[in-house]
């Protein structure tokens, strides 16, 4: 058995999968280089009201009621890609018959999705879900599976051997699919042609009086074949659903990217963080469709006139008062900016330390990132881009140390970056140098291997004392009686002065001579007597810069 | 015929101790009846212990819900174990001390204590003050510790770093000890964070298994933390003073070495038992990582 989706008037759909709130609106679809845009797809709505394919843009702007929108191809691709997605969520046999078209192999599925009106209504589910509007047939053969889809809509589940009498009631027009012309040149050549040949069967069914598949399959094969060739034989066959072939399947690429072009260029991160959130949940419910996840976001932002003509660019990257009151950044790449003509891309990454698949966490991640890297003019498109991976496995246990959430963490220390800033959180990386601040942060992860507590050892084990450092260190004035420290002043600290009661040293180190961070120092532990007490410190003379300094104090 | 202590007793400054079977009910919600107080039938008053009216709600001890023990664990230090019993899971911690009294020392030992245990730890660093060599000489698991540095130059600023990160961590949860460390803000910068800061992250802490640890000068956080750890100022080690004091034979000055510092530990108070703590204090050594 086998299944088709259908998408029926897939660029509208599109577009409604793109704005939802449009579907209860007459909603004209228009292509072309202005001033020449003609409509290019209608919904029902805009028909009833008159706009039909092929009026110019102005005719349809005459009609107030009617939204008019750009054809926008990423948006097609979007669709076309999530329709795949939802039939390889049920199949691994899915072929990709046209834009608006899947069909799928339900061999053995039944044991998985139960009986096959269960499965056709899953599907019909699952792509509503999707934000798709599509038709689901189930027949034995692909052909008859699609012409069902395309004649009947909402789910419909033909029995093994009633495929004629089923899509006998259907009109011929359903043999000859509505085809959306793509702007390659190529292709539009064939497609003209192929279109070319459909009028013309189609109007020689009409002469003959062939209104619906019925009276087609009825039709004398040999009288058909001399007067309409092998294509007639062939249009007889689907008639009679009795057309055979094998699926050819085609493996689904895994790229996940969802875009919006925008009308008018927006200026707020409000409105942004809104269109974010329903591409985010696009690209979330495709990735589940497939049961992926996503451990990288790539948010592309096209803006216009970066060149700072648009006096809207003072006002650009100011959050809202909704916003978070404060302003967060995450552990990314720098946002990077390509100005090619009057129009620059700005580029964020949002890297996650696992895979994840949660919309919410994603927007307010991107918010957070987007608050702390403006990006700075009006945005006229939108992409976004997930890197896919498998869902990560772990095997919880009762008896294990508590960890933090992935997701609760990833969003804390967005956060928190967002107050101290980026490079000041993570955990502590030593570097392999004598240099004093030789330690770099990197990003904390709060997942690591699992490791093996360790057991109390018998033996007491002696504490380490461990020095606080002062950052930057403090410079101070250093009295030598005969070479000898005596006394330690440091201006910027009051508590650091006095009379060195006890000293060791020096330690001397260099390094890096070779380069041109070159360092040397001489290093002593010392015991000031202060008013509070006695208190160690830890002394620095810098060789090359000639200076003092109190690093630390031993704590 | 028993007798219990109620703990209710700091406005009058000594305990009431009275018959648990003549404890009179709580009071009832007010309604008409509270109109006309002659009206309703005569209490059994306990002699001596409910002549003042204000008491007349007081719940006995035994029928106050016990609060369970918090799970302790090790601080990583034996001698500090032994005097407090470890670090309570749940609670709010103080360790404070003078500079170079050992607070850091002590915050290290828990963290490497808490990082074996295979739990992650954060720094909260007001000062940013931490240093990564002690940090691996202490033995804590780099990987399982999250470093939040304070950036700012203004210790009040600082402070609101420090207090919102709090706040975010705590609200997160799934750490096994969260340690703030203030040890070198001013203490008068220190005292202004409020008390109902101190409430909210003891209570923001309570029934998780994070043990919730100050570093700081002073004790600021009151009655909301249930340990008080005070540190004495360091003394230098017997070694060390003996070689310093050896003036008509001094070693040369490169032989010296910072091998061993004594610390004194202080438990100033435990809400952990249901008892007033009796001071107690502890000496230890700690040694410096080159010491071997």
């Amino acid at each position: 058995m086998f299944a088709c989706i259908f998408v029926p008037n897939s660029p509208v759909a599109a577009v409604f999968r793109a704005e939802p709130e449009l579907r209860a609106r007459a909603v004209a679809i228009f292509e072309g280089k202005p001033p020449l845009e003609k409509v290019f797809a209608v919904n029902e709505s805009a028909e009833r009201m008159g706009i039909t394919p092929g009026m110019t843009k102005a005719q349809a702007e005459l009609c107030s009621e009617v939204t008019l929108r750009p054809r926008s191809l990423l948006q097609e691709l979007s669709a076309h890609a999530a329709l795949l997605d939802c039939a390889q969520s049920f199949s691994p046999c899915v072929e990709d018959a046209a834009d608006d078209t899947a069909i799928l192999d339900l061999a053995g599925m039944e044991s998985l999705f139960g009986s096959l009106p269960e499965i056709a209504s899953s599907l019909f589910r699952r792509t509503a879900d999707l934000g798709l509007d599509a038709n689901v047939a189930v027949a034995s053969n692909p052909d008859a599976a699609v012409l069902a889809a395309r004649g009947f809509s909402g789910v419909t589940v033909i029995p093994p051997g009633k495929e004629s009498e089923s899509l006998g009631l259907l009109p011929v027009e359903v043999l000859f699919p509505e085809k959306w012309k793509n702007k390659e040149t190529e292709r539009k050549k064939k497609e003209d042609e192929q279109e070319r040949e459909s009028s013309h069967l189609l109007e020689t069914l009409e002469r003959w009086g062939v209104r619906d598949l019925h009276a087609l399959a009825a039709l004398p094969e040999i009288a058909l074949s001399e007067r309409l060739g092998p294509e007639g034989l062939r249009l007889q066959q689907l008639a009679r659903g009795a057309a055979s072939r094998t699926l050819v399947p085609v493996e689904a690429p895994a790229v996940f990217e969802e875009a919006v072009e925008l009308e008018y260029p927006i200026v707020l991160l409000e409105p942004l963080a809104f269109l974010l959130n329903r591409l985010l949940e696009q690209i979330c419910a495709r990735l589940a469709s497939r049961a992926l996840s996503t451990q990288e976001l790539r948010l592309t932002l096209e803006l216009q006139n970066l060149a700072g003509a648009d006096p809207q660019l003072d006002t650009f990257g100011i959050p809202s008062e909704s916003d978070e009151s404060h302003s967060a950044t995450q552990s990314q790449s720098p946002a990077q900016h390509f100005v090619s003509g009057r129009q620059s891309k700005f580029c964020r990454t949002l890297g996650l330390p696992l895979p994840m698949l949660d919309a919410k966490l994603f927007l307010k991640l991107l918010q957070l990132d987007l608050n702390a890297h403006p990006p700075g003019a009006p945005i006229v498109k939108i992409h976004l881009a997930a890197e896919p991976a498998r869902p990560r496995s772990a095997q919880g246990g009762l008896f294990r140390p508590p960890s933090p959430e992935p997701e609760k963490l990833e969003l804390t220390l967005a956060r928190i970056a967002g107050l101290v800033g980026e490079a000041r959180v993570g955990s502590l990386e030593l570097l392999d140098t004598y240099r004093a601040e030789g330690f770099r942060m990197r990003r904390f992860v709060g997942t690591t291997p699992e490791t093996k507590p360790q057991k109390a050892s018998t033996e007491e084990k002696t504490a380490i004392a461990a020095l606080r450092m002062f950052r930057p260190p403090l410079r101070a004035t250093v009295t030598l009686e005969n070479g000898e420290l005596v006394r330690v002043v440091c201006s910027k600290k009051k508590e650091v002065q006095g009379r060195v009661l006890w000293k060791v040293g020096p330690w001397r180190s260099s390094g890096d001579w070779w380069e041109r961070e070159a360092w040397a120092r001489d290093e002593w532990d010392i015991a000031l007597q202060n008013a509070d007490g006695v208190a160690l410190y830890r002394l620095v003379h810098d060789l090359l810069g000639g200076g003092w300094f109190v690093e630390g104090t031993y704590d | 015929m028993s007798s219990a202590v109620v703990s209710t007793s700091a406005a009058q400054g000594r305990p009431f101790v009275f018959d648990i079977e003549d404890v009179a009910e709580p009071c009832p919600q007010p309604s008409g009846e509270e109109l006309f107080p002659e009206a309703r039938p005569p209490r059994r008053v306990v002699p001596g212990a409910f002549k003042d009216a204000r008491l007349a709600g007081v719940t006995p001890a035994s029928r106050l819900a016990v609060r369970p023990t918090p799970e302790m664990v090790s601080s990583g230090i034996a001698a500090v174990d032994a005097l407090t019993g470890g670090l309570p899971r749940g609670c709010l911690t103080e360790i404070c001390g003078p500079a170079s009294s050992g607070r850091t020392t002590l915050l290290l030992a828990a963290l490497a204590a808490a990082t074996g245990r295979g739990e992650f730890c954060v720094v909260v660093d007001a000062s940013d003050a931490l240093d990564p060599q002690s940090v691996v000489a202490a033995g804590v698991e780099l990987d399982r510790l999250l470093w939040v540095r304070c950036g700012e130059n203004l210790p009040e600023k600082r402070l609101e770093q420090l207090l919102r990160a709090a706040d975010l961590l705590l609200e997160s949860g799934g750490f096994g000890l969260i340690a703030l460390d203030l040890g070198d803000l001013p203490p008068q910068t220190v005292r202004r964070i409020p008390l109902t800061t101190w409430f909210r992250f003891r209570r923001a802490v309570e029934h998780t298994p994070t043990v919730l640890l100050a570093v700081e000068q002073q004790s600021i956080a009151g009655s909301c933390s249930s340990l008080l750890i005070k540190l004495g100022p360091i003394k230098l080690g017997s070694r060390i003073s003996e070689q310093s004091t050896d003036i008509q034979f001094p070693a040369p000055t490169h032989a010296h070495l910072l091998t061993e510092l004594e610390i004194t530990a202080e438990l100033v108070r435990s809400r952990l038992d249901r008892k007033p703590v009796r001071s107690a204090e502890i000496t230890f050594a700690s040694k410096t990582a080159w010491a071997g």
